[in-house]
Order: C-alpha cells, then sequence, then structure tokens
C-alpha cells in the first residue's frame, strides 16, 4: 500500500447533486499515488468550531493526471454540512491514501454486482472503473428513498449496467436493494458481489451472499478517531477478535466478520 | 538552538515532547510522516498481562472540543508486546516507556518483572488511571492506600524509571501524587482521561457501549493544567504533564506549570505532525524570549 500523505488541496469543484448530496473535487500539486478502490481519506473541516475530529470519506474517484480527487458527500451533521457548503478556492488539509484493504478485483470475464446504498455508492465508483480496466464487466445495484435522491446515475450507467430500487417506488422497483429481481432471477450468476451501504442493507446482502455461496465483500463505516491504527475505536468483530477497520478494512470479506447471517 | 534537553534523574530527554499512551499506538504508523525517533520519548498503550480484546464498539464519540473513548485497554498482551513489538521499534533513537495497566496488583507486578528484565527499556508509566476497564485501573488511582500499595508492589520488583499516572476523578490530586512519591516513584505523570459521558438523544441512548468512557482533548486542558500545577507544589519529582496539548503554546503552559516534560494525545489523530510541530514551536518561544535552555522555565510561572 502506498505511504501515508498529509496534503493541503484546493476545492476545485463543489457540484450539487440535490438538497442532501455534493461532490466535491479537490486538487492538490502533489503527484497522487496509486489509489485501490475501498480507501478512503480523512478530511479536516476547518471553519466550524464544533467539528473537531477529521471525518472519513471514501475516495470515489481519482484522476492521476491533474492531481485530483473525488468525494460524494452527504449532509448528516456539522462536519458534513460545513463540507457541502465550501466554495471552490477554498483548501482542505487530507490525510490519505488509508485503509490496508480495499476492494479486490474479481478475475477477469467473472460476473460481479455492485451493491450500494446512501453515501455508499461512492467507492463503488472507483472500483467500477478498476474492475472494466481489469476486464470485469461491472453491474450496478443502487438503493435510495426516491428518485431525488439517486445521483450520479449517468455516471454509474457509463460504467455498466445499473438497476435501481426506491422506496417508494419513483424510479426502478419499488423496495430495498434486495428485493431486485436481478437478485431473483436464477439465470443470473454472480461470482462476486461487492456492497457498501447501511449496515442493514449490507447485512441482507451479505446473508443472500453467503446463502448462494457467491463470494461478498463489504465496505464498513464505523465511526472514528484518527483514521490510522492509532486510537484503536473504529473496531469491529471478525474471526481474529477486534480489528480496527481503519487498517485492516475498511473492506471485509464478509467470512471474516461475525455478523449473524446464517439461518 | 536553545538547549531541548531535559532530565528525569539520570535518564536524559532529547527534548520535552513525548507521546501519550494509547494515541500513538507503537510509534510505527507515524513513521509515514516522521522518524518516531525525534521525540523526547514514545509511551505505548496500556499492556497488560493478559491479551484483551477491549470493550465492544461503539468506543468513541466526539464531544465539544474533546473527545470520549472506550477502549478498555485492547492489547495483544506483554508477552507479545515484548517479544513481537518491542523489538521491532527499540530501533527508534528515543527513550520507550511501557504503560503497564492491571486489574490486580500481581498483575502489575508481574507485569513489572517481565519488562524488568530487557534492560533497553528505560521506564515504565504505570497506568493506575484507566476509567474503562470493569476492575483495577482507575480504582487503584483514586485512593490513597491502593495506590500506596500497587507503587509499592511494582517498586520493590523494578530497576528502571518508574513513573505513576495519575487519574483525574479525584477529590484531591496531591494526597494521591505525595503517596506515589512516598512508596518510591521517580515521576508523575497526568491527566489520564475524566470520566465522561454522551448520549443520543434522538435514539435515547448512550453513544458508547459502556455508557461512561474517558474525556480527553482541548476540553480537558484547564482541569490538567491545575492538577500539574497543585501536584508540582505538592511533590518534589519531576511531572509529566498531558491533557489537551494542541500546540506548542498548550505545552509550554504546561511547562510552565510545572510539567518537565509533557506527552502529546489526541492532537495525534487530528495532525499527525503535530509532535514535530511543538519541538518546533518550543524550540521558537525559547529563542523569542531569550532562554537557554527549556529547562528555565519548568514551574517559571510569575504570579
Ligand atoms: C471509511 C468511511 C468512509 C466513509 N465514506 C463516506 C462517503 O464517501 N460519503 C459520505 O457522505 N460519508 C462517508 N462516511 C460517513 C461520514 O464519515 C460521516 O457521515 C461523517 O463523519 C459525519 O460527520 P458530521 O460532522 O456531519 O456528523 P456529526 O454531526 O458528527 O453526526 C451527525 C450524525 O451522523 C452520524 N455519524 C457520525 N459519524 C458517522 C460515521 N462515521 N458513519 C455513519 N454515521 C456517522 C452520527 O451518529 C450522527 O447521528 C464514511 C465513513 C467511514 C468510516
Ligand atoms: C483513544 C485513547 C486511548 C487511550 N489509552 C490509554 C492507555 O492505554 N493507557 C493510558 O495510560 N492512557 C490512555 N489514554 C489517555 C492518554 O494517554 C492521555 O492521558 C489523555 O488522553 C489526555 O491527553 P490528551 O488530551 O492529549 O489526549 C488514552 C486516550 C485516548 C484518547
Ligand atoms: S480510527 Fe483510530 S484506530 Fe481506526
Amino acid at each position: 500500500m502506498a505511504k501515508k500523505l498529509v496534503l493541503d488541496f484546493k476545492v476545485s469543484e463543489n457540484r450539487r447533486l440535490n438538497s442532501e448530496y455534493v461532490v466535491l473535487t479537490v486538487k492538490t500539486d502533489e503527484e497522487i499515488p496509486s489509489i485501490t478502490a475501498g480507501q478512503f481519506a480523512e478530511i479536516k473541516v476547518d471553519g466550524n468550531a464544533d467539528v473537531f475530529l477529521r471525518r472519513p470519506f471514501s475516495i470515489q474517484d481519482v484522476d492521476y493526471n491533474n492531481n485530483s480527487l473525488k468525494f460524494l458527500i452527504q449532509s448528516v451533521g456539522k462536519g458534513t454540512e460545513t463540507l457541502c457548503n465550501l466554495s471552490v478556492g477554498s483548501t482542505l488539509n487530507i490525510l490519505f491514501p488509508l485503509g490496508n484493504r480495499g476492494f479486490s478485483i474479481a478475475p477477469k470475464e467473472s460476473r460481479v454486482l455492485l451493491i450500494g446504498g446512501g453515501c455508499g455508492i461512492a467507492p463503488l465508483m472507483l472500483l467500477g472503473k478498476q474492475l472494466l480496466a481489469a476486464g470485469v464487466k461491472p453491474e450496478f445495484l443502487l438503493g435510495a428513498r426516491d428518485i431525488s435522491a439517486l445521483t450520479q446515475t449517468e455516471e454509474y450507467e457509463a460504467i455498466g449496467k445499473t438497476y435501481y430500487t426506491t422506496v417508494d417506488g419513483s424510479k426502478g422497483t419499488k423496495g430495498f436493494v434486495i428485493h431486485h429481481p436481478v437478485l431473483w432471477d436464477e439465470s443470473n450468476q454472480f461470482d462476486m458481489i461487492y456492497t457498501c451501504g447501511p449496515d442493514a442493507m449490507m447485512k441482507a446482502v451479505a446473508k443472500y451472499a453467503a446463502k448462494r455461496n457467491i463470494e461478498c465483500e463489504a465496505s464498513l463505516e464505523n465511526t472514528m478517531a484518527c483514521g490510522f491504527g492509532v486510537c484503536l475505536c473504529c473496531v469491529t468483530e471478525s474471526v481474529k477478535g477486534h480489528v480496527c477497520v481503519c487498517t485492516e478494512g475498511p473492506v471485509f470479506n464478509i467470512k471474516d466478520l461475525k455478523w449473524q447471517i446464517s439461518e | 538552538m536553545a538547549d531541548l534537553r531535559i532530565k528525569i534523574k539520570n535518564l536524559e530527554f532529547k527534548n520535552p515532547v513525548m507521546t501519550a499512551s494509547g494515541t500513538y499506538g507503537f510509534g510505527e504508523e507515524f513513521e509515514d510522516y516522521y522518524n518516531p525517533g525525534i521525540l523526547g520519548g514514545i509511551f505505548v498503550k496500556g499492556t497488560t498481562l493478559e491479551p484483551r480484546q477491549g470493550n465492544k464498539y461503539p468506543r468513541m464519540a466526539e464531544t465539544p472540543s474533546g473527545m470520549l473513548n472506550a477502549v478498555g485497554l485492547q492489547n495483544k498482551g506483554v508477552d507479545f508486546i515484548l517479544e513481537n513489538t518491542y523489538p521491532r521499534i527499540k530501533k527508534y533513537d528515543t527513550n520507550i516507556f511501557i504503560n503497564v495497566s492491571g486489574s490486580k496488583v500481581e498483575d502489575y507486578v508481574i507485569v513489572t518483572e517481565k519488562i524488568n528484565e530487557i534492560k533497553s527499556i528505560p521506564g515504565i508509566e504505570l497506568n493506575i488511571s484507566c476509567p474503562n476497564v470493569k476492575e483495577g485501573g482507575m480504582a487503584f488511582g483514586t485512593s490513597c492506600p491502593s495506590a500506596a500499595a500497587v507503587v509499592k508492589a511494582v517498586r520493590k520488583v523494578y530497576d528502571g524509571m518508574l513513573i505513576v499516572k495519575l487519574s483525574p476523578n479525584v477529590t484531591d490530586i496531591t494526597e494521591i501524587a505525595r503517596v506515589c512519591e512516598a512508596e518510591g516513584a521517580d515521576g508523575i505523570s497526568l491527566i489520564n482521561t475524566l470520566l465522561g459521558m454522551a448520549i443520543n438523544a434522538q435514539k435515547r441512548k448512550p453513544i458508547l457501549s459502556t455508557v461512561t468512557g474517558g474525556l480527553s482533548g482541548p476540553a480537558v486542558k484547564p482541569v490538567a493544567l491545575r492538577m500539574v500545577w497543585q501536584v508540582y507544589n505538592a511533590v518534589k519529582i519531576p511531572i509529566i504533564g498531558m491533557g489537551g496539548i494542541m500546540n506548542a503554546t498548550d505545552a509550554i503552559e504546561f511547562i510552565l506549570a510545572g510539567a518537565t516534560g509533557v506527552q502529546v494525545g489526541t492532537a495525534n489523530f487530528i495532525d499527525p505532525m503535530v509532535c514535530p510541530k511543538i519541538i518546533e514551536g518550543i524550540n521558537n518561544y525559547l529563542e523569542r524570549h531569550g532562554f537557554k535552555s527549556v529547562t528555565e522555565i519548568i514551574g517559571a510561572l510569575e504570579y
């Protein structure tokens, strides 16, 4: 894994997607080290005295030629709200790339499904691109509350076939991701499922995959104080006992987690 | 360049800036940022006789100007640390202290005896102040007789430098500091975290799995400064001060209050480069104010 850096970036674009989400593009003068999908960054939120610790965000995309990174940010509280309102040209101090284990790339020609919900769709974009580059055609299954919460649809569709679910049925199948017919049509045989999103969603997906013996990797979003393995606050229970999500993950094979998913 | 060296007993520290136990891992995670060997000292994570899994997640809550943790001394146990971890980090050209924790006096003694075998480890920090374990921990540091008992027992088996780390969760910190001095401590470090609590009102639930946890960060700094100053006026042995140090000015305040050295904890999470910046900042302060050595400002509070 690449050396961790702490660098100042400038916001080069703040694209508002809807009332909840923005995509922040940030640029630096330094060269960006190679990033594995699933790796994340700890962003220092300046200009809000109520925010003390850095905030962790998945790297949604990277442009090595322009030394830039992209983050999909959902406003859920004080830190994310401050970030969503940053103007172009603001400086952001970013610690990255973090996480010693990102998503693994499935073998060429495998059939893979990338299932995301909420801000959990972020790391799946970079994963989709890295899969494509490795000769695997990714398919996405993205879930949201309603059509207005489904963002960046064209960008995901440009990478691979994309299926949708919404709770109110305003786009795609009505219900949660786990209800989508692509999962229940027996002629679909997935070799690998990747997932990131709310815990309940990932557990439902993991249960589905475990039952069918499909390899499955999930990216966890435990609350973190440091993001690089020194505070021991971000643990999850694994077959090896408590392990730090920030260093041993954030991506885990579901077989290594102690999720109660067998029937 | 001012002289940044300090001494505790006959042990020299290249500067007064050290890292607080539980906030710096074993230093290795910082190698990407700087060489941990530039520090005055590294105090490694609380080490117990048996490996410990620590408390359940969630273990962290951000609070105004600080954070609560409830890690609960997760560590691989003293044997593993001495056989596997210490040999990897002893290359750092600095004083490495093992933070010794336990739930029984016998455990503290056995762990200390094992460390005593390794003469390249200059000292231990006796943690009688962890608020996050059910048994022992902080209980030892909140009453004079129990603090005396554990310091006495450990002193008997330990030849190296014995620093005792005090809990701020007491009515009179000076009493505890005095008994530690009387039982043979070579130095006092303070403060460990303050017992605190955070609640999620929407869910009507505590945020931490253990309900209560230890508060650290700038929120505790005034309390920590006051306690360092009180202890400085109560004992003769050197003090290592900590609690909310985020920059060189904070560190200098602790030294003025009476600390010989300082430890930086939570600040490492936010800025991994904070320690080198503090070392440089202390030097700048000394030069600006015309001091030749950092020792000139220890306890130099004017009032
Ligand atoms: C590895 C990792 C990757 C992440 N990637 C993304 C991403 O790509 N895009 C994105 O928008 N968010 C992401 N998150 C979540 C993001 O870090 C939190 O939403 C953010 O820290 C909340 O900060 P805040 O100050 O706005 O919230 P606060 O004001 O601190 O809290 C508001 C609410 O958010 C909840 N919250 C706080 N921290 C987290 C957390 N870590 N996870 C979930 N809920 C939290 C709190 O419990 C509270 O209910 C990621 C988290 C991790 C650990
Ligand atoms: C996540 C975390 C873990 C800690 N673990 C230990 C520990 O194992 N042993 C110990 O003596 N103190 C431990 N502490 C306390 C710190 O060493 C220090 O006393 C305290 O955090 C105050 O300093 P600060 O405000 O600079 O962080 C821990 C603190 C934090 C935040
Ligand atoms: S967030 Fe600090 S160890 Fe993972």
